[in-house]
């Protein structure tokens, strides 16, 4: 696989790992938060951390969409299949979330009547067979459950302005994308981490496919605000390596601005063209919930009152409510990397992959799951 | 009083006909179902004989039996269908216990609807299948649910077999220092039938690796190394195989990614839909849990089979008190290779 | 984050769609996101869109800085 491959080569890992041991201060920690999933993987899914020197860490942080989906929202949701017999089409990912009364949508869909009757839930794996599926089937509503950051924003548009081209009047989006600098935002902000010494956050490595649309750009702010370096890498493990050399060179020169590793696909400007179609169709929601960081302002988007009538939450009425986490959930804690997931009281024990409890372990990309399916043996081997 | 033979009956028609609920019904039309598609088509003395149970032969040693019930969407996929699924699958099921299998009985629940000509060809896959294997289908049962009460077909098989005394292939045998071998390149059934879902749309030349593994089986033992134990790494595929014998012996196991033979189709379907391949199911391989000494010997067997000529040599077993099954990438670093949690989803993120 | 590949566009098809190969795998996705690709281009997939070109050349210089500064570390291990 060309363009993939290359970026995993042993050999050149060998490489930037012994770059990375001799640019590390021996007399210093660092401390640096992948912000994104997809870096966890990577990171858990190839082994990185044995490459790296013990005192460089890595802190997982909120970076998944399907991790930071409050409980509300998927509630939302089967209330739409289950009251207003709409027909669902979701991405796999969102499927095991936890939602309230022991539910989820694959338990929501498990409970469903005979197939063609009522509501309806289905996997998709992209929103254009939502549409499809709307195109084919005329008697039925079909609503796109729209999840993800900026990279899967300007495909919901995309998709809600092909919507109004067809005049397709069963098809609308439960609309619930996230922007990606506001979660940054909320962890800088957090007393732990503004709080000199509370919670050591030397850098941040922010992910490449959302900067494919955004740019670089929007990271400026905080590497000058908050005075911490950013670099926006690939999710290959070598990009991943070469993101925490660079973030450790700013660290030792004490410079704090953003560079981009992933200079085959991502520019200071990103991409105007879906940016465009994404201001057209989108607005800031004023406040949005996020499971584990609680409500940001401005930290969600909403359908256009231009696009109404492709806005799920309009047109079938379904409010919000908010659901409280579980009690002993130490998620928001682990997402700005106050806490690691081992010291969660319930991992492992109450709450597993299979029977998850909080949001970062749904997704196997989540803090608390990347832990326990890739992690485990370093807790056993750090034990006395 | 017109051309009508004396003792004609009108055949079934296998071009527009469908099952329906009469075929189910134990009257004349089920018998005539059973006559033409069935027995006409997986024919051998036992199933010939009409009776509800077959009267079986069994030389001595062991009786070893199993069952599995196949239900696969959809019915027809690259490299084979649910027929001949049916059969590879309960066959295998019997093999890795070291035992030579011998028969096979069928049940298939059909859905009122179904196409007959689709299900002749199920019918006739199946009795490729068992005639290639040499187990036949000795007895077997229909029913017929309502429209919308079942998907098409679902087969159950059960198979028998023999074993000798002595004989000894268990998942619990597994030991500090035996070498892991994986007959072939994995994930290929499961990404074959991926592939074929509507909503995912791949257009990949990616086929199912369906087989029946008795006769590689028979090579290997043959070849006199120390198996210690074999498994079909079906549902869950590899990772979850091996955390099983893993459990069941009480030992740890460390693979070697670069090892693991993985063809680049499945790899790249895999990455697109945020998939493992170690997780994906396969359905004509198998893995071997040996002795160190005798891993070579038993490669070389396996090697000169047809459904062993990819066969490798994956990882070792260790002492571990957790029993994890661990790989070394080919990056350099160590991960866990968990159970499988949940279903296999495609993802977005 | 976001499962998202470089895939090279073997056909473009009317209405802004394209079909991509990837190690033998086809698929037929969205170009709508992305202006004047051509057969040929390498862009990153994203549930069935393209995001963005991907340039080759940029990314044989980030491999070749990644060698360079392997063996630049290496070298002064060993010497060291
Ligand atoms: S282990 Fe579960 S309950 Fe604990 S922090 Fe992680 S997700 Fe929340």
């Amino acid at each position: 696989m060309r363009f993939i491959d290359e970026f995993r080569d042993g050999e050149l890992a060998r490489g930037l790992a012994a770059a990375i041991r001799q640019h590390a201060r021996g007399d210093r920690d660092y401390h640096f938060m992948e912000f994104c999933g997809g870096h966890t993987h990577a990171i858990s899914r190839y082994g990185v951390t044995d490459l790296l020197p013990g005192h460089v860490r890595m802190i997982h942080g909120p970076g998944c969409p399907v991790c930071v989906l409050p409980i509300g929202r998927i509630d939302m949701a089967i209330r739409l299949v289950r009251e207003a017999g709409v027909t669902l089409c979701s991405y796999g990912d969102p499927m095991r979330v936890p939602a309230s009364g022991g539910l989820s949508l694959l338990k929501a869909k498990a409970a469903l009547g005979r197939a063609g009757v009522g509501g309806d839930i289905r996997m998709v794996y992209s929103g254009a067979d939502a549409l499809t599926l709307a195109q084919r089937n005329p008697q039925r509503q079909v609503v796109f459950f729209a999840i993800g950051f900026e990279t899967t924003t300007p495909p919901t548009a995309v998709l809600i302005k092909q919507a109004r081209a067809l005049g397709l009047g069963n098809f609308s989006v439960l609309c619930c994308h996230v922007l990606t600098p506001s979660a940054i935002a909320s962890i800088l902000e957090s007393p732990e981490v503004r709080q000199w010494g509370t919670v050591p956050l030397d850098g941040f490595i922010g992910p490449a496919h959302v900067s494919t649309i955004i740019g670089t750009r929007p990271y400026e702010f905080f590497a000058e605000e908050y005075r911490k370096p950013v670099v926006i890498a690939g999710f290959e493990p070598l990009d991943v390596m070469q993101a925490i050399l660079m973030l450790i060179e700013q660290v030792n020169s004490g410079r704090a601005v953003v560079e981009n590793e992933f200079s085959r696909a991502v520019t200071r400007d990103g991409n105007r063209k879906a940016q465009d179609l994404v201001a057209e169709v989108f607005e800031l929601r004023r406040s949005f919930a996020w499971r584990g960081l609680g409500e940001l302002p401005y930290s969600a988007l909403r359908i256009r009152r231009e696009f109404a009538d492709f806005d799920a939450e309009r047109r079938f009425a379904v409010g919000y409510e908010a659901v409280a986490d579980h009690p002993a959930c130490e998620c928001g804690a682990i997402l700005r990397g106050v806490k690691r997931p081992q010291e969660c009281r319930i991992f492992g024990s109450v709450c597993t992959p299979e029977n998850p409890i909080g949001s970062c372990m749904v997704s196997s990309e989540g803090a608390c799951a990347a832990h326990y399916s890739f992690g485990r043996f370093t807790d056993l081997a750090e034990a006395p | 009083m017109n051309g009508v033979r004396k003792g004609y009956v009108r055949p079934l028609d296998l071009r527009q006909g469908r099952v329906d609920m009469t075929h189910g019904s134990g009257g004349r039309a089920m018998a005539q179902l059973i006559e033409e598609l069935f027995t006409s088509r997986l024919g051998n003395a036992y199933l010939g004989q009409g009776n509800d149970a077959a009267v079986l032969p069994i030389p001595p040693g062991r009786l070893v039996m199993s069952t599995d019930a196949h239900v696969v969407s959809p019915l027809f996929f690259p490299g084979g269908d649910i027929g001949c699924l049916s059969v590879h699958g309960t066959i295998n099921d019997v093999a890795v216990m070291g035992a030579t299998p011998l028969y096979l009985a069928a049940s298939f629940i059909l859905e009122e609807g179904f196409p007959l000509g689709d299900l002749a060809r199920i019918v006739e896959s199946m009795a490729a299948a068992a005639g290639d294997a040499a187990v036949p289908v000795v007895t077997g049962d229909t029913k017929v649910v309502q429209k919308g009460m079942g998907d098409g077909v679902y087969i159950t098989t059960t198979g028998v077999g023999v074993v000798a005394e002595g004989q000894e292939l268990s998942g619990d045998r597994a030991r500090p220092g035996d070498r892991i071998i994986v007959s072939g390149s994995i994930g290929e059934h499961g990404m074959a039938i991926m592939a074929q879902r509507e909503s995912i749309g791949f257009a990949a030349p990616i086929v199912s690796d369906t087989a029946a593994l008795h006769g590689l089986i028979a090579a290997m033992r043959a070849s006199g190394a120390a198996i210690r134990a074999l498994r079909d790494p079906t549902r869950g595929g590899v990772a979850t195989t091996l955390n099983e014998i893993a459990r069941q012996s009480g030992v740890g196991m460390m693979l070697q990614e670069s090892a693991l033979p993985v063809q680049a189709e499945v790899a790249a379907a895999c990455e697109f839909l945020g998939l493992d391949p170690l997780y994906v199911a396969n359905e004509g391989k198998l893995l071997a849990i040996v002795a160190l000494e005798d891993a070579d010997s038993l490669l070389a067997a396996m090697h000169a089979h047809p459904l062993g000529q990819r066969a490798a040599l994956i990882g070792t077993v260790h002492r571990d008190a957790q029993h994890f099954v661990q790989m070394t990438t080919a990056f350099g670093g160590r991960r866990i290779v968990d159970w499988l949690t949940g279903e296999q989803l495609p993802r977005i993120c | 984050m976001c499962l998202a590949l470089p895939c090279r566009v073997v056909e473009l098809r009317p209405d802004d769609m394209a079909v991509i190969d990837m190690a033998g795998v086809g698929k037929e996705i969205s170009l709508a996101l992305v202006d004047d690709v051509v057969v040929g281009d390498y862009v990153i997939v994203h549930v069935g869109y393209a995001l963005t070109r991907l340039d080759p050349d940029e990314a044989d210089k980030t491999l070749a800085l990644f060698a360079e500064l392997g063996e630049a570390a290496l070298q002064e291990t060993t010497a060291g």
